[in-house]
């Protein structure tokens, strides 16, 4: 029995406060996943890849969007996308129907991608094939507006997606999320004449209620397509990136 | 609820610690939480109670200071707090502001037991506040 507190667990040890010693220890508790995408960063970085992290509540349109931007711009630039879904390959099928290369990471009960998964998917699906290098990567997140937001993946540019079937108040119920968001855009706008409850302005004052000055466009990936804003949003991007890769060769 | 993997990575870094400081185990570890890290304090207490379970932590606790959400305003210069979800100048209602601290997630301190030589805090940067 322990003498101390009279339990019966033999051996019972209390720590006498000589052998207790507090360490500051102040390291980022993500900071296992963080190094992890830091590495993925440098190899995007070196197959020269603009790599953007598509997040949403499910259903609200990413994988359409996909395939839009994948028929815009498939024959003027190599595009791949990386799919998380707890379960099934639909997604990934869907975009090879539309004529690029697709990887499914099936998570299983996991509510969102992290830096690790993203790195073993890479060893499956190379960027650079054949002497060719992949020119924009999407990951397109599991669907979810909460977890995905804590984990980063390595990527350049976080982009949420708020569908016009959803609240406009979204950005309010989940600040971290849009906090996180370098692009919110508003997806299904081809319905906003159906959708009473959802208000553009309104919803952008939400984001802006955040405290960030965060771009927002619309776009319509259904029977009637308008994605002209987003795809001249991502050639923005791609021609951004593509000078500073070669600033930041020049200097290296 | 992505709360046990992050569980699990303080986890993973308190036992480092305390491997690296030669204890035989792990008292109180405190952590630093803010609101807009996306991490639920009740939820990581709850998966703190399931993850601990293995060597060296199965009798750690688990203290979650959180931070309050401060920010500074970039057209007027103030700094005032402000709820997770309307992050405006107080002053101007401006919402071009900085986040001045209200995303913290930090593994701050750990009590370690039964430590057979404790580290040299001259050699030991981690252990004095004022090398972070």
């Amino acid at each position: 029995m322990c003498e101390t507190c009279g339990c019966s667990i033999p051996d019972h040890h209390h720590p006498t406060p000589a052998d207790e010693h507090t360490v500051e220890v102040l390291t980022g508790l993500m900071d296992a996943n963080d190094h992890a995408a830091g590495h993925n960063r440098e190899h995007f970085n070196r197959t020269g890849t603009l790599v953007i992290n598509l997040m949403s509540s499910p259903g609200s349109g990413k994988t359409q969007l996909l395939e839009r931007t994948a028929q815009a711009l498939k024959d003027r630039l190599s595009m791949a996308v990386i799919e998380g879904d707890l379960e099934t390959e639909n997604d990934a099928k869907r975009l090879r129907e539309q004529g690029i290369r697709a990887h499914q990471i099936a998570t299983g009960s996991a509510c969102h991608l992290d830096a690790h998964l993203i790195h073993k998917a890479l060893h499956d699906f190379p960027l650079e094939m054949d002497g060719q290098t992949t020119d924009i990567l999407f990951i397109e997140n599991v669907g979810n507006l909460v977890c995905p937001a804590a984990f980063d993946l390595g990527q350049h540019i976080n982009v949420v997606l708020l569908s016009t079937t959803e609240g406009d108040d979204k950005p309010a119920k989940y600040p971290v999320m849009f906090r996180a968001a370098d692009l919110v855009v508003i997806s299904k706008a081809d319905l906003l004449p159906y959708m009473d409850g959802f208000d553009v302005e309104r919803a952008e004052r939400s984001l802006r209620g955040l405290g960030v000055e965060t771009p927002v466009l619309t776009a319509a990936a259904g029977r009637e397509t308008d994605i002209a804003a987003w795809i001249e949003w991502l050639e923005t991007q791609l021609t951004e990136h593509r000078r500073q890769d070669e600033k930041a060769a020049s200097v290296a | 609820m992505h709360e046990l993997s992050v569980c699990e990575a303080l986890l993973t870094q308190v036992r480092a610690t305390a491997q690296a400081n030669g204890a035989a185990g792990v008292g109180r570890i405190t952590v630093h939480l803010g609101p807009l890290s996306g991490v639920e304090p009740d939820l990581l207490a709850q998966a703190f109670t399931v993850a601990r379970n293995g060597p060296m932590t199965a009798q750690a606790s688990l203290v979650i200071e959180t931070q309050p959400v401060r920010i500074r305003c970039r057209d007027c210069g103030n700094e005032n707090e402000a709820p997770t979800n309307r992050l405006l100048c107080a002053a101007c209602e401006s919402f071009r502001v900085d986040l001045i601290s209200g995303d913290e997630l930090l593994l701050a301190r750990v009590e370690l037991q039964g430590v057979s030589d404790p580290p040299n805090p001259s050699t030991d940067s981690k252990a004095s506040p004022d090398h972070v």
